[in-house]
């Protein structure tokens, strides 16, 4: 009987706890490491291509091939999402259609909370065609401080390191002025 | 007795997801924890006919379940409450599916115990609804009644009827209401009215 009192009272506390790191876990901050995590491949080939990836299973960021990384934490479900999926997109065109930044800079867009099912029906609704990886059970988004959505993250990646450099809510406001800050925050030419 | 702590210590520490984070609803939701996730017992089970009701929908207009009758199938969605987070993470998802929905010949009817005021805020946060939101505020939750999904604290279960066109009940889900539905889930029943 003492021996479960003393059990509750542990997993009380480490439930406190979670509760506490939950609440305490910060969006990436500028200058710092994007987190550690595994995401999943995409199935279709032709995005695989676009991240210079291969095969099946999991991937992290720091695989993808390219110097800078585009992330948007989004959700199917997130009405401001839904209204910037068309820029969001028009910013995808906007790199591909610039040699200088066509094979350099990725966009991926992260679904919280959706399964795949989920991120293909967002897919489809708004034509995206960058990878849209679904974090179905919440994992990526718990790391990242439960941030709100839509949320950008920039990450710089070189020599197998990540680096942030932009971590923002909202709407990205005029394409062209973000992607010169982008530009420059990276050290592209 | 030691079991259910257990569960509940359990269930504590593997889920607390983050759900109507989207910035359209900035800090306006309310957060009412970890709830019962079921607190009523149904009064209708698949293969019954569906219980009639006629309810204000938030743009005015009367909507009546007979209307429906022989021209389409309906999924009826009750959600809690209002400026809640899983709520408010729910039907903005059913909004981009109008095509699906129209697949399979159905409509969509968003019902609520909140009145026509807050439910017009709410919606309008999610942007303009294809389907109609209506309101069983008064008498309070009596068609949620009906159904028997009317919790004891006066919101309702988060619950899923799908009904044919002859009336009749094909599926039902009183959902966790901590958590949403799968729309997948949902779609896969609504192909099987095909």
């Amino acid at each position: 009987m003492k021996k479960t009192k003393a059990s509750l009272v542990v997993l009380t506390a480490l439930l406190m706890m979670t509760m506490i790191c939950v609440a305490e876990v910060n969006p990436p901050q500028v200058g710092s490491a994007f987190p550690d995590f595994e995401l999943l491949k995409p199935v279709n080939p032709a995005e695989l291509k676009y991240l210079g990836l291969s095969g099946s299973g999991t991937f992290k960021i720091d695989q993808i091939k390219a110097d800078v990384v585009i992330i948007e934490i989004f959700s199917m479900y997130c009405p401001y999402c839904q209204g910037e999926a068309p820029n969001v997109n028009n910013l995808h065109a906007l790199i591909e259609k610039n040699p200088a930044l066509k094979n350099k800079m990725k966009i991926i867009g992260i679904g919280i909370g959706n399964s795949i099912f989920e991120t293909d029906i967002f897919k489809k609704k708004y034509q995206v065609v960058f990878p849209l990886i679904p974090d179905g059970d919440f994992k990526l988004h718990k790391t990242i401080g439960q941030v709100r959505t839509p949320y950008f993250i920039v990450v710089k990646l070189k020599s197998g390191k990540t680096e942030v450099i932009y971590s923002k809510l909202g709407a990205l406001g005029d394409n062209n002025i973000f992607l010169e800050q982008i530009v420059k925050s990276a050290g592209l030419k | 007795m030691k079991k259910l702590l257990w569960v509940v210590l359990l269930t504590g520490l593997l889920t607390s997801n983050a759900y109507a984070l989207s910035e359209a609803y900035k800090n306006n939701i309310y957060n009412p924890g970890e709830l019962k996730p079921v607190d009523s017992v149904l009064k209708v089970k698949v293969g019954d006919a569906v219980p009639e009701f006629s309810l204000k929908a938030v743009n005015g207009k009367t909507v009546s379940l007979k209307d429906y009758y022989g021209k389409k199938n309906v999924v009826i969605s009750f959600v809690p409450a209002a400026w809640t987070p899983v709520c408010s993470d729910q039907w903005p998802g059913y909004n981009i599916v109008k095509d699906l929905f129209e697949s399979y010949d159905a409509t969509l009817l968003g019902i609520t115990v909140d009145n026509i005021p807050t439910l017009f805020s709410w919606t309008n946060q999610m942007g303009i609804l294809w389907f109609d939101v209506l309101s069983d505020f008064w008498p309070h939750g009596a068609v949620a009644e009906k159904f028997g999904v009317l919790r004891s604290d006066g919101v309702t279960e988060r619950a899923l009827f799908v009904i044919d066109k002859k009336g009749i009940i094909r599926y039902i889900d009183v959902h966790d209401i901590n958590q949403r539905p799968s729309l997948e889930v949902l779609i896969q029943e609504l192909q099987k009215l095909k």
